[in-house]
């Protein structure tokens, strides 16, 4: 039986592959990308973001904790002295070189980005995948099943996202790790709806059909064919939740509910600091904000041109 | 269609009371209570145990709950902890400055949106088109409190050419009938009034709108895109239509469909969500007076505020369906 089968999907497999010019979907999809200039500037900014993030203690040129006291470097265009040798942005209010901040708070932002979508991106596909899973397999009881778990999922949907947040912190109380859980979180029916529509569309296509014409058992194609093939669209959302929880880490440190402390210094916490200093020096606030719109944008620009590359409408 | 619509909303009542269970347990197994808010930390235990048993917080779990949706069933949402007014009053005074913001905010994105996403669709691959996509880019990643903070600094603060927070002046004595203060003004003709409220909504509005704009502009220019490789649009060309008539009856209305639907979604999205643009323009709607809330444990202003939230956006979901069948005769709601 299942050495039958086997042979069946091998077939499945080729028939497919001779379809898109004999090579498989991620090979085409990777060489789209490389053509696309969009693409490879969105990689080549989370590559940078990476390597800073990675080498910030040896880029760093001075302690992001260490103070200089300002009465003694006062500029002379205001209070908080700017760009100056030896602080190539200047200092921030406290007197601490904001060029080394920035540096070191780049790891911070990588963090919350990569641990709040990878908690979203796996506890709403074992969801979503759930029930795509059961809808797919056991008929009217995998239908009801369906139905409580996306019922549940739009419930999650309706609930503003920044309650859950607030709730996770007043559990956990401030922190980094209040705010990675509270954004991942957020995502969680994101991804989970994404991946059981995916498995829905899947589920009628012909190479399903064919599937269950030549015999494979339900379980088989499900597992085999739908998930593997529905995986697509999630993971382009992946790509671009990386951006949007940088920027709603960066919103949740706004309200007060990010903690990092002065050796920790965080991008967000930096922008919601420099809000006292905002009709003075504008330049506090401009800093931090442009590294988290170039690194969203970096991860913007990728997502976006991996949903274009992978479309099979798109391709010619 | 009748019978799609009724059977829409009966569904509404079982989802309804899952979320109230699902709300309720939630809300009472934060840490902390009510108490903790209205008193010192210095309160004796006993002065605790006295206001929770004023607030009814004493009894077992299944008995509040009970009571809650006993007041729910006659459409009473309780009084606030924190204000003692109740919670209707307080919904009905601030859901109308988030309603104004999300309203004006989808207006600007609207308006703004489609044209643009059109016309980089029909300039595909050309500079115009690049620029547009890298904008709209852009606007999904500039944080949105940012965005509020430079409006406000460039053209509240330097410029002066609108104001920096309020629904309106302090001295404008505008008469209330909706609480709308736009619609107010021209309800009792104080003209003024609605102008200043409307004065006052642009700078915030524009910020909020910066997300659902970028999204618009990115649906309807990848629709248009879609719609013009049909085979219809080019046996529509072919058969000598007026340009105008195959863009408006052909292309942009089948391109409309998906962006429709994320209209729906990004509004319901924006009615809960402009927290951070009512923070920074002080705007006092439902977003700000949420987040404290939550952190005063209001339990009635939470349970009462969110379920109201739900039904909207269930309501906003149903008019994205019903709005199909306009756009698309071939979808008929069963």
């Amino acid at each position: 039986m299942s050495a039958k089968t086997d042979r069946i999907d091998r077939l499945a497999e080729l028939t497919a592959r001779k379809d898109e010019g004999g090579h498989g979907l991620w090979y085409e999809a990777f060489r789209r990308l490389r053509r696309n200039p969009l693409a490879m500037t969105g990689a080549v900014i989370i590559l940078l973001f990476v390597l800073i993030a990675i080498l910030a203690p040896w880029l760093a040129p001075h302690d992001p904790a260490a103070q200089t006291w300002l009465g003694e470097i006062r500029g002379a265009e205001g209070f908080i002295p700017g760009p100056r040798s030896g602080n190539w942005l200047g200092v921030d209010g406290l007197g601490r070189d904001e060029l080394s901040r920035l540096i070191i708070g780049s790891r911070q932002s990588l963090l919350v980005g990569v641990v709040a979508t990878l908690l979203g991106f796996t506890a709403g596909a074992i969801l979503g995948g759930l029930s795509g899973a059961f809808l797919g397999m056991f008929g009217k009881a995998g239908r009801w099943v369906d139905s409580i778990l996306m019922r549940f999922n739009d419930m999650a949907l309706a609930v503003p996202s920044l309650l859950l947040a607030i709730s996770v912190a007043t559990i956990l109380g401030q922190g980094l790790v209040t705010v990675m859980i509270a954004v991942g979180v957020t995502q969680i029916p994101v991804f989970a709806r994404l991946l059981r529509g995916s498995m829905l569309a899947q589920s009628h296509s012909d190479y399903v059909l064919a599937s269950t014409a030549l015999g494979v058992r339900k379980r088989r194609i499900v597992l085999n064919h739908i998930l593997p093939n529905s995986m697509s669209p999630v993971l382009v959302q992946a790509t671009l939740s990386l951006a949007t929880a940088i920027i709603e880490a960066a919103g949740l440190s706004f309200l007060g509910l990010g903690g990092a402390n002065a050796a920790n210094p965080e991008w967000g916490v930096m922008l919601a600091d420099s809000q006292q200093y905002l009709a003075t020096n504008l330049r506090l606030a401009v800093y931090p904000a442009v590294a988290i719109i170039i690194t969203a944008l970096g991860f913007t620009l990728l997502g976006e041109a991996m949903r274009e590359a992978l479309d099979p409408k798109l391709r010619k | 269609m009748l019978r799609y619509i009724v059977r829409r909303l009966l569904q509404l009542v079982p989802t309804l009371f899952g979320l109230s269970i699902l709300l309720f347990a939630w809300l009472h197994s934060l840490p902390g209570g009510p108490e903790a808010a209205m008193l010192d930390v210095r309160a004796t235990d006993a002065k605790r145990a006295e206001v929770r048993a004023a607030l009814g917080l004493d009894e077992p779990l299944i008995v509040q709950y009970g009571r809650f949706m006993k007041r729910l069933v006659r459409f009473d949402l309780g009084d606030s902890f924190t204000t003692g007014t109740p919670v209707m009053e307080e919904f009905g005074r601030r859901f109308p400055a988030t309603v104004e913001l999300t309203v004006v905010a989808m207006i600007i994105a609207i308006c703004a949106g489609i044209p643009l996403g059109y016309l980089a669709a029909r300039r595909h691959g050309r500079i115009f088109d690049g620029l547009t996509v890298t904008g709209s880019l852009l606007g999904i990643c500039i944080p949105i409190f940012f965005l509020g903070f430079i409006l406000k600094a460039i053209f509240a603060v330097k410029l002066g050419w609108f104001p920096s927070l309020g629904r309106q002046d302090v001295d404008v004595n505008a008469t209330r009938v909706t609480e709308f203060y736009v619609l107010d003004g021209i309800l009792t003709q104080e003209w003024d009034a609605s102008l200043n409220a409307l004065w006052h909504l642009i700078l915030p509005a524009i910020a909020l709108a910066s997300i659902p704009f970028a999204i618009i502009v990115r649906m309807t220019r990848a629709s248009v895109l879609e719609v013009l490789g049909e085979d219809y649009v080019r046996t529509a060309e072919a058969k000598g239509l007026r340009e105008n008539t195959v863009r408006g009856r052909h292309v942009l209305r089948n391109a409309m469909l998906p962006v429709v639907t994320s209209i729906g979604l990004l509004t319901g999205g924006l009615l809960s969500g402009a927290v951070l643009t009512e923070t920074v323009f002080v705007f006092g709607g439902i977003g700000s007076f949420l987040a404290t809330a939550i952190s005063n444990r209001d339990y009635p202003v939470l349970m009462g505020f969110i379920m109201i939230i739900a039904v909207i956006y269930v309501l906003i979901n149903l008019a994205v369906d019903l709005s199909y069948s306009v756009l698309d005769p071939r979808v008929r709601v069963r």
